[in-house]
């Protein structure tokens, strides 16, 4: 089992089972309040779960931040159309490998909150979209399914109460942009994962062009909790709109990494410092990615602030998944800058042109850059390139390649420019071209 | 073309967890399925997904050449693959992939002359926070030194 020792600042709230023996089996679950939220779901109605969420003020922790409450309350009741549950576990945003130990570690408790969506929008059918790489968690929860089914958590008249409900997983072969909901919709349907057009959005027509609540799984993970304790109490461990705990990625240079639990609004300073030990080598702090690599930099004057959705874009960056990618003095901004677009340029899927163009054309640009050729005008064009995709795709993934760009551009010029003034051409080389 | 009686079964039973009608939803995990027993996504893999799958090879084509985990050609025996990623790029993996090109003698996307190893620079692979990490195969491998990747080399060669 794969999971880092606790941390006495984490509150363990969905990762309370996690070291526990035997923690993925149903027995573990059932013997720690597993399925009870379910039960008490089972006496309320549709209103009153989502209501419940509301109150809870859980956001989508896949990275958009949107309000779980609200997105489910989005799918219509009275239509004939059958209504279905996916659990976006396509996870693959750089920085970011929480919902593999939710799943390694409780997958029942994944079952379980899936399970509280069903009742809550009347779905009969759900899909659990692991990404292709993560193939031991396939087995892993379709082991743990087999159990809710033996149980009869899953399948027909689930605890004796007329309640249907089919769950299976399904597997992604490869693909960053599956992570984003139409794109895995897409991808589900047995398709090439290219973005759809919205509206309509999935709750109106999803899988299948069916109503459909499409969440992340740390956000199904967090449902069994609220039930359980109310959601009132799940909102109080955060701050005001933003519930609950979450899930904190560590990597970068700290000195130690890991997966920790802990409460929204928690300080970054003190995540880096005293979850994560510090910077590597006595080094110090020069930037933060706070989200995921889609997400702007901050800069190491800038960190001085909580992690919580509204504080982050207060500083014109997001929460984004959780993944906090620290990095020393010592970090050479203009090549994370490269390796970044790298990974936008290979991972477009080529339906919206400034995405597919944009991100081969600045993936051009940085190479010849971190190579210091170049000229300044070509750190201009950086920026100015990477803005013009903004907002001008059908789905985020032209945002997520310019945003971190454009603030390394913007907040570490000094590196680009340092780049171009210190290079000596080879010998007999001088006129030669980056060739990419 | 027949697979074994174990993936038969697999796919029998994939073909019920969609709608009615809505049964080429299988195709992306049995492609995957597939690609493990057979070795590769050869033609005849192709074809015969297609008809189970009620559609065109032409359509089975277009969806393999989106996902970067299925191939047309077979990889080595043990797929390895690096990750370079900002996570890994900034504890090593750029320098670990390099290291893995000269331990393998081979670059991305090649495979040895005796078939038994592949080598794939990989987007990231969810292990950030133990980086930097490689899969080889299905197999995580985290906070990988050159060290530790020559040791695990060394002890897939002796398997041989």
């Amino acid at each position: 089992m794969l999971y880092n020792a606790p941390h006495p600042l984490e509150v363990k709230v969905l990762t309370r089972r996690f070291g526990l023996e035997n923690s993925a089996s149903i027995d573990t679950y059932l013997a720690t309040d597993g399925y009870k939220a379910l039960g008490k779901a089972l006496d309320m109605t549709p209103d009153d779960i989502i209501n419940e969420v509301k109150a809870s003020n859980l956001r989508g922790r896949g990275g958009a931040g949107f309000p779980t409450g609200m997105k489910w309350s989005f799918v219509p009741r009275n239509v004939d159309k059958p209504k279905y549950i996916v659990v976006n576990a396509d996870e693959s945003e750089p920085g970011t490998c929480k919902d593999r130990l939710l799943i390694e570690n409780d997958p029942h408790q994944l079952i379980e909150g899936v399970l509280i969506a069903a009742l809550a929008v009347g779905a009969s059918k759900g899909w659990i979209y692991i990404r292709g790489e993560y193939r031991y968690l396939i087995d892993i929860m379709d082991k743990a399914l087999a159990e809710a089914y033996a149980r009869g958590y899953l399948g027909q008249n689930i605890c004796g109460r007329g309640f249907n409900f089919e769950l299976y997983t399904q597997t992604g072969a490869g693909a960053y942009e599956c992570g984003e909901e139409s794109a895995l919709l897409e991808s589900l349907e047995g398709k090439r994962g290219v973005p759809r057009i919205r509206p309509p959005f999935p709750a109106v027509s999803g899988a299948f062009q069916s109503p459909t609540i499409l969440n992340n799984v740390e956000t199904f993970c967090a449902v069994p909790a609220i039930l359980r304790d109310g959601g009132p109490a799940f909102s109080a461990l955060g701050v005001p709109k933003n519930g609950g705990t979450r899930m904190f990625c560590l990597s970068g240079h700290l000195n130690v990494t890991g997966v920790y639990e802990l409460p929204m609004g928690f300080p970054l300073l003190k995540m880096i410092n005293e979850i994560g030990g510090g910077v590597r080598g006595g080094r110090k702090l020069k930037a933060v990615i706070p989200g995921g690599s889609s997400c702007p930099v901050l800069k190491a004057e800038e960190c001085d602030l909580p992690m919580d959705y509204d504080s982050l874009m207060k500083a014109k960056s997001m929460l984004g998944s959780g993944g906090v990618v620290v990095m020393d003095e010592q970090t050479d901004m203009v090549k994370a800058a490269l390796r970044i677009m790298h990974f936008y340029q290979h991972e477009s899927c080529g339906w919206c042109i400034p995405c597919r163009e944009g991100t081969t054309w600045l993936k051009k640009l940085l190479t010849r850059l971190d190579a210091g050729r170049g000229t300044i005008g070509d750190v201009n064009l950086v920026g100015d390139l990477a803005r013009n995709m903004l907002g001008r795709t059908f789905c985020p993934l032209g945002d997520a390649a310019a945003m971190p760009t454009i603030s390394i551009v913007e907040k570490f010029r000094d590196e680009f420019e340092a780049k171009l003034a210190n290079y000596t051409a080879p010998r007999a080389q001088s006129s030669q071209f980056v060739v990419v | 073309m027949n697979f074994s009686p174990q993936l038969e079964q697999k796919f029998a039973d994939l073909l019920t967890h969609y709608p009615e009608g809505r049964q080429r939803a299988a195709l992306i995990p049995m492609l995957m399925f597939a690609q493990d027993e057979v070795g590769s996504i050869t033609p005849d893999v192709v074809t015969e997904l297609a008809k189970r799958c009620g559609i065109t090879p032409l359509q089975v084509d277009e969806v393999i050449g989106f996902y970067s985990m299925l191939h047309r050609k077979p990889l080595g025996k043990y797929h390895v693959q690096v990750c370079t990623n900002i996570s890994c790029l900034l504890v090593g993996g750029e320098e670990l992939y390099e290291h893995a090109c000269k331990k393998l003698g081979i670059g991305h996307k090649q495979v040895t002359a005796d078939g038994q190893f592949s080598l794939e620079e990989v987007e990231c692979m969810g292990a950030c926070s133990w980086a930097p990490a490689i899969q080889i195969g299905y197999d995580f491998h985290h906070a990988v030194s050159p060290q530790k990747f020559d040791q695990l080399i060394d002890a897939l060669r002796k398997i041989q």
